[in-house]
């Protein structure tokens, strides 16, 4: 992204970027190809054929078994060149659909018209992303009003961001520098204003640049603060789930399927722990009652990636133990405005979660 | 060669039929509706066209200085609803289709004459609504109407604009009936289905289309409207809805309405190529079943313009096999286009050099079309320029190249006058020129990632931006040069005579301007349409 005059091709900064450059270069071959092919025949044609007098030459007889061979020719090549595109199309799709399962996670929420993105350890920063070259990164995103979409053309990636859900995108850095971000789904008036930057950074610059962020701790902390103030540790934690079994025991849940009072099951993931938290009614576990109330408009698009965030912490099916004690102190729940990130200077403190001092878990 | 095969004995024609205004707004005569259709599609063709000059104005720098950003914001989406539901979709079918399909089968009209001129009034109305949200602050949506955006956040005129889009689809569903029945009912005495002109099959498919998509997109704007005015939950997370079910719907329709803007075209550039080499269409039968090949499968596509919206990646998959099956037919036609040159008798008229422009403008538009389908391809390339660049192409370069050659083809007949041999071939070229010059940089600028819909951009962006701003002023300047001289020759033209192209096709087997009940006896048909040789081929009883 470095000030250049004038510029002809992106630059690749990722581990994709090469395979998709390659399919292009294919894609362009055999464009170029037949546009030409066709361009010289229809010249060439227009050429010797004029006509020069009022003699009309006898038509061709096309009926023949050549017409039919051709059209059989003309169909079958384009078809194989084609199907060779959507394969190798279709494979790199599914390296960029599926992120690594150690990727480092950062976590994204579009609004009219900024990004806000929190790292998971706690630092954030607007219209800027710091990462470490070489390491895999994934985000998951989420939108607080309409769609949107997170493309860094160096990278060759873009997803949608949708509002009412989650949706990922994963890639590897691989150039230290400077790239941009667009909002690439037309979201409202300043879209061309919703743009930004990516820093790919050599990890101990990238290490240093964490070091001078946040002192809020990690998202999972703050998860977990938020947890609490919320009152969600009332019924969900598990020193008390054992003696009340109001609600289910969210140790070790996330990543496992779940069966459902209306028979069905479902993944417990991202996207449900979202539904659940916003609208419990819609999906209850089975052997539980619809006892829980919503928390829709007392917590924030932040704030919900954060609780995310803490029940993952808690440990999944074949994981480890919860990394934090279920029922922590209430003192870190408010949100510091303090230290965003050195190198993320104009970045503004975002909303603080939104932190409802009623406690709407206990009727 | 072919003759007129009847005396001229009466000046009277259709355009003189009848004097008088009321007499064209009552007219039930297809080919004065075809006019009434012409005057306003032209109208909505030089109004979209001011708003493409207002965009690239304003991108000629980087910068976003020439206006705000949400009055940018309503220039492309003005640009892109009167371009595709008031120019594009109505164009080739509504002047050209309602003009020639009844001559070309050898029928007097279409088969409801006053449902016809009921379409028209429809399209009006549609227009009318459109003009309303243009004069009262205009709408910021995008042509796409993306929900939640366009149903709880666009401060524009949305339920208008929405309005003014489902009344306009009566008028596509009315005239795409009319020429089904019209095919199936009023084809002259020994028009077989595999003697119809390929013009005919090429509407014949369309309007299958017409009829089966436009219903879907009524539906999916009038929903857009219930969740807009009385929030009732279909689209906006908000209210329970989801926003991809909208992008689904809105694109059951409007791929499938692509091919309603291209295949007529390739209907006309098939009867000219034919004309202009003497010579009958290479693979008639691949032609006309290519047609009905792009119409079904394009039901099936849909899904390529979401593939990262959150769909399904095995969505993702079927929909882009599929994508690149549709493109075959299209491949198809334009290796039978060339063939049919092969050993013609080549002339570079007028119709032709656009017949020749739209064949190397299509393939551009086909092939960077592949790229799109291709998954891995369309993440990095949808949503930037590349598409802008890519569906121009195919609408500018492809639809619009069509109609140019369809009017400067049919005019004589149309108004019985000939327009100028040199400065039309002088305004073809400028028209090559200039759009190659403006969409031909947004390739690149796609590939390098300049997502569209921007009211500014980065610097170093500005030279390619700058040649298609250039490039779109020579284009302007092409069509305005077209405009000229075809009006000038309404009135100073050399008088054409019945067949000046020596064409096979019924309509030039009478009067140029043709008589208001088209022939003066019912043609009867005895050999197969393209037949090119030096005998007299059409017995006109």
């Amino acid at each position: 992204m470095q000030a250049k005059p004038f510029e002809l091709f992106p630059d690749a900064a990722s581990s994709i970027a090469g395979s998709v450059d390659g399919l292009y270069a294919y894609m362009v071959l055999v464009s170029a190809f037949f546009s030409l092919l066709i361009a010289v025949l229809i010249i060439y044609f227009a050429v010797k054929y004029r006509r020069k007098d009022d003699h009309v030459p006898l038509p061709v007889d096309e009926h023949s078994i050549g017409g039919m061979i051709l059209e059989i020719v003309w169909s079958v090549i384009p078809l194989g060149l084609s199907l060779v595109m959507f394969a190798w199309g279709a494979s790199i799709f599914f390296t960029e659909s599926k992120p690594p399962a150690d990727a480092m996670e950062v976590f994204v929420t579009g609004k009219q018209w900024m990004w806000k993105i929190q790292h998971n350890e706690g630092a954030r920063e607007i219209n800027e992303l710091h990462i470490p070259i070489n390491r895999d990164i994934k985000l998951t995103m989420t939108s607080e009003d309409v769609i949107h979409d997170f493309y860094v053309p160096a990278f060759r990636t873009k997803a949608d961001v949708l509002p009412g859900k989650y949706t990922t995108e994963w890639f590897r850095p691989t150039k230290v520098g400077e790239y941009h971000i667009f909002c690439a789904e037309y979201c409202g008036t300043k879209h061309s204003g919703m743009i930004g930057t990516v820093y790919v950074m050599t990890e101990p610059d990238y290490n240093k640049w964490l070091a001078a962020g946040s002192g809020e701790g990690s998202m999972a902390e703050q998860g977990q603060a938020l947890f609490n103030q919320l009152g969600c540790g009332n019924c969900h934690a598990s020193a008390f789930n054992k003696n009340l079994g109001r609600c289910p025991n969210l140790n070790g849940l996330f990543g496992t399927t779940v069966d459902l009072k209306d028979g069905t099951k479902t993944r417990m993931d991202e996207t449900y722990i979202r539904e659940s938290v916003l609208y419990p009614q819609s999906k209850i576990v089975a052997g539980y009652d619809d006892i829980m109330p919503t928390f829709k408009g007392l917590v924030t698009e932040d704030g919900l990636l954060k609780l995310v965030e803490y029940v993952k912490s808690m440990g999944t099916k074949n994981g480890a133990q919860m990394s934090a004690p279920p029922l922590a102190t209430e003192t870190s729940a408010t949100d510091a405005k303090t230290g965003t990130p050195a190198k993320a200077g104009a970045a503004k403190t975002s909303a603080a979660p939104a932190v409802n001092v009623n406690r709407p878990g206990n009727q | 060669m072919i003759t007129a095969t009847h005396p001229v004995e009466t000046k009277k024609n259709y355009l003189n039929a009848e004097e008088g205004l009321k007499s064209w707004l009552l007219t039930s005569d297809h080919k004065r509706i075809a006019i009434l259709y012409l005057i306003s599609v032209t109208f909505f063709f030089a109004l979209g066209g001011m708003y493409a000059a207002l965009i690239r104005l304003e991108l000629a720098t980087p910068a976003g200085d020439l206006v705000e950003s949400n009055v940018y914001n309503k220039f492309f989406t003005m640009h892109g609803v009167i371009m595709v539901f008031f120019f594009l979709i109505p164009s080739i079918p509504a002047v050209l289709g309602n003009f020639f399909l009844p001559m070309m089968i050898g029928a007097k009209d279409l088969a409801f004459p006053k449902i016809n001129l009921l379409s028209w009034y429809i399209y009006m109305v549609g227009g009318v609504f459109t003009l309303y949200v243009l004069l009262s602050g205009g709408v910021d949506t995008g042509w796409t109407f993306y929900t939640p955006f366009s149903t709880s956040y666009s401060n524009g005129y949305v339920i208008a604009a929405g309005l003014g889009i489902f009344i306009n689809g009566f008028s596509a569903i009315l005239t795409g009936l009319n020429f089904i029945v019209t095919v199936h009912r009023m084809r002259a005495p020994g028009m077989t289905w595999f003697r119809m002109p390929l013009f005919v099959w090429a509407h014949y498919a369309t309007s299958m289309i017409q009829i089966l998509g436009t219903p879907v997109i009524a539906v999916t704007l009038f929903l857009l409207v219930l969740e807009r005015g009385l929030h009732i939950g279909f689209f906006d997370p908000a209210y329970g809805g989801d926003p991809v079910l909208y992008q689904h719907l809105f694109w059951f329709y409007s791929h499938p309405a692509v091919y309603i803007m291209i295949l007529p075209s390739m209907g006309v550039v098939t009867e000219i190529i034919t004309t202009f080499c003497s010579k009958k269409p290479f693979g008639y039968t691949f032609i006309a079943f290519s047609s009905v090949a792009i119409a079904v499968f394009g039901f099936l596509v849909w899904g390529h313009h979401l593939f990262v919206s959150s769909q399904s990646i095995y969505a993702g998959l079927v929909f882009s096999v599929l994508s690149y099956i549709v493109a075959i037919p299209s491949a198809i036609k334009v290796f039978n286009w060339t063939a049919t040159m092969y050993k013609g008798s080549v002339r570079l008229e007028t119709p032709m050099l656009y017949a020749i422009g739209f064949i190397g403008l299509f393939t551009v538009g086909g092939l960077t079309g592949l790229f799109l389908a291709s998954l891995g391809m369309n993440v990095h390339l949808t949503d930037t320029y590349f598409v802008i660049a890519h569906f121009h192409y195919v609408m500018v370069g492809g639809a619009i190249m069509g109609f140019m050659g369809g009017i400067h083809y049919w005019w004589p007949k149309m108004f019985g006058r000939m327009y100028s041999q040199v400065w039309s071939k002088v305004a073809a070229i400028i028209i090559f020129t200039g759009f190659n010059l403006t969409f031909f940089p947004q390739f690149i600028l796609g590939y390098m990632g300049m997502p569209r819909r921007y009211h500014a951009y980065p610097a170093e962006w500005q030279v390619l931006n700058v040649l298609s701003s250039a490039g779109a002023s020579i284009l302007g300047l092409g069509y305005l040069i077209a405009i000229i001289y075809l009006l000038y020759s309404l009135k100073f033209g050399a008088i054409a005579p019945p067949n000046p192209w020596g064409a096979t096709t019924l309509e030039w087997m009478t009067d140029s301007p043709p008589i208001a009940e088209n022939f003066e006896v019912t043609p009867v048909i005895t050999q197969e349409v393209y037949t090119y040789s030096a005998e007299e081929v059409l017995h006109v009883v």
